[in-house]
């Protein structure tokens, strides 16, 4: 078994094939979109391979260390990063195969006019326990 | 409240629900509650017969199940009262229920989960938190296997190789969580070779203790992985050692050798040399060979070539690893190891840090990171 992470971007992934913002969509086309996702999670749970699943916000703070005794100095957010998580789910899965297959199917979460997104996820393997049997 | 015995108990008493009648998923849920049971009763009331108290526990939950679920399907329960005499002891129920853990027709991870639960007696909470998932999913998980199990007969022959790579599984995933999953292999790895006498059931078993026995070594204070050469070699336990090298022994003299055998006779040879130095890498080299002849596996022919490398020097082993696909796992981190032997730290040190960004685990990443950056820091000074 090997954990994966699927990771939905904002920004910085190539372009979907179905690629209507949100906000463009019918409520009703949300509300499909979000039952889609629902149900791909109480699947995965079903089926033993769901570990975890989150939504982030778009807006976040960069922070850093400014030496001792000082607070920490914030900034952000920047609006000319390229790169924006919009979430995440974790699997935990018997081969690399299935884990693309998975991604594959949430990729397809219906978006306007119903049809299928087609968004690009990325799939990214857990750093996992060295094994105990090396050589 | 001996855990340990409870763990133990677990595979006998599930047999015996289901001599009485109980299908396996039943008789297995049954045992679990009775297990849980045990554990809040037992310490203020400790029963003289803990397997006979586990059976009548388990049989009562089973009815109660039963019956629950007769009355819900408006039918009578095909179980009722006391139960029936049951055939004799024929077949060895424990052996059976390994076989039917590892099932071929269940994934590897799902026969991992069975195998903990109804062989090992562990809950399915720690069987999730060694794992790393959440327990609803864990849940799912075994009771999906059980479906899929569930039209198998318990008495029905099995595979041996199967049982054998399902614990092989769980050995290698170490320790994690509050359950010690090396360990627990070796206890059902011992039961078995208890249980049935086959020469690589042996072999696994002497792979096992022969491994574990660096176990201590094998991590730094800080958590660190320490590799093989750098082992403080007084750490080892030499009891686990002897115990390895005595079940290795036996199961060669059977003269059908395996993979497990193959592999456990590398370990011995490591275990055996009191130095680094003093390894004898042409023995080592020549197991090799057996394993690669055995499995033809991709990962013994990247180990032969370090093997080759400290056997006949770092040309030779560069030469064997050449034939290689360089995208198997870990073969950077072998060719900048060759490299560096070589006497050329400047492609080791590119090659380590290439093997650092492919690496599948922290702690190897973590070492070949280091390895990387204490060549660059000698090619700058």
């Amino acid at each position: 078994m090997a954990k994966y992470l699927l990771l939905k971007h904002y920004r910085g992934a190539p372009a979907a094939v179905n690629d209507v913002p949100m906000d463009q969509w019918t409520p009703e086309e949300v509300s499909a979109h979000v039952r889609y996702m629902q149900d791909f999670a109480a699947r995965l749970e079903g089926t033993g391979e769901f570990v975890d699943g989150q939504a982030l916000s778009p807006e976040g703070t960069f922070v850093r260390y400014d030496g001792e005794g000082r607070p920490p100095v914030t900034d952000g957010p920047f609006a000319e990063t390229k790169d924006l998580i919009a979430g995440w789910m974790v699997i935990d899965v018997d081969t690399y195969d299935r884990a693309i297959e998975l991604a594959g199917e949430l990729s397809a979460a219906p978006g306007a006019g119903g049809k299928p997104i087609h968004e690009w996820l990325e799939v990214r393997p857990f750093l996992g326990e060295a094994p105990t049997i090396t050589e | 409240m001996d855990e340990a015995l409870l763990r133990a108990l677990t595979p006998t008493v599930i047999g015996i629900l289901v001599r009485r009648g109980a299908d396996f998923a039943a008789a297995e849920d049954a045992v679990q509650d009775a297990l849980v049971e045990a554990v809040r009763v037992w310490p203020d009331d400790p029963p003289r017969d803990p397997q006979g108290w586990l059976v009548t526990a388990a049989w009562r939950k089973f009815l109660d199940a039963a019956r629950a679920d007769a009355s819900r399907r408006h039918r009578e329960a095909r179980v009722e009262g006391e139960p029936p005499p049951g055939p004799g002891e024929a077949v060895d129920d424990t052996l059976q229920l390994y076989f039917l853990c590892a099932h071929p027709s269940l994934t590897p991870a799902s026969a991992v989960a069975l195998t903990l639960r109804a062989v090992g007696g562990l809950t399915t909470r720690q069987i999730a938190r060694a794992y790393l998932v959440p327990e609803a999913t864990m849940a799912q998980r075994i009771s999906r296997a059980k479906r899929t199990v569930s039209g198998v007969r318990l008495d029905q022959p099995g595979d041996v190789a199967t049982v054998l790579r399902v614990l092989y599984l769980v050995f290698n995933e170490g320790y994690s969580g509050d359950v010690d999953l090396a360990g627990e292999a070796i206890r059902l790895t011992r039961e078995l070779a208890a249980r049935i006498d086959h020469e690589e059931v042996a072999g696994l078993l002497a792979l096992m203790l022969l491994h574990h026995a660096r176990r201590a070594a094998r991590t730094g204070p800080d958590g660190r992985l320490v590799p093989l050469a750098e082992q403080d070699r007084g750490r080892w336990d030499t009891r686990l050692i002897a115990e390895g090298v005595d079940v290795l022994q036996a199961a060669l003299a059977r003269d059908r050798l395996g993979e497990f055998q193959a592999q456990a006779a590398i370990a011995a040879l490591h275990a055996d040399a009191p130095t680094v130095e003093e390894t004898d890498w042409v023995q080592i080299v020549e197991w090799y060979d057996e394993l690669v002849g055995l499995t033809g596996s991709p990962v013994a022919r990247l180990n032969r070539a370090v093997a080759v490398g400290e056997a006949d020097g770092p040309r030779a082993g560069l030469a064997a690893l050449a034939a290689l696909d360089p995208a198997l796992p870990r073969h950077a981190a072998v060719a900048a190891y060759l490299h560096e032997r070589d006497g050329d730290p400047v492609t080791a040190a590119r090659l380590y840090a290439e093997a650092a960004r492919s690496a599948p685990s922290l702690g190897e990443r973590d070492h070949l990171t280091r390895q990387a950056a204490r060549l660059n820091a000698r090619l700058r000074g």
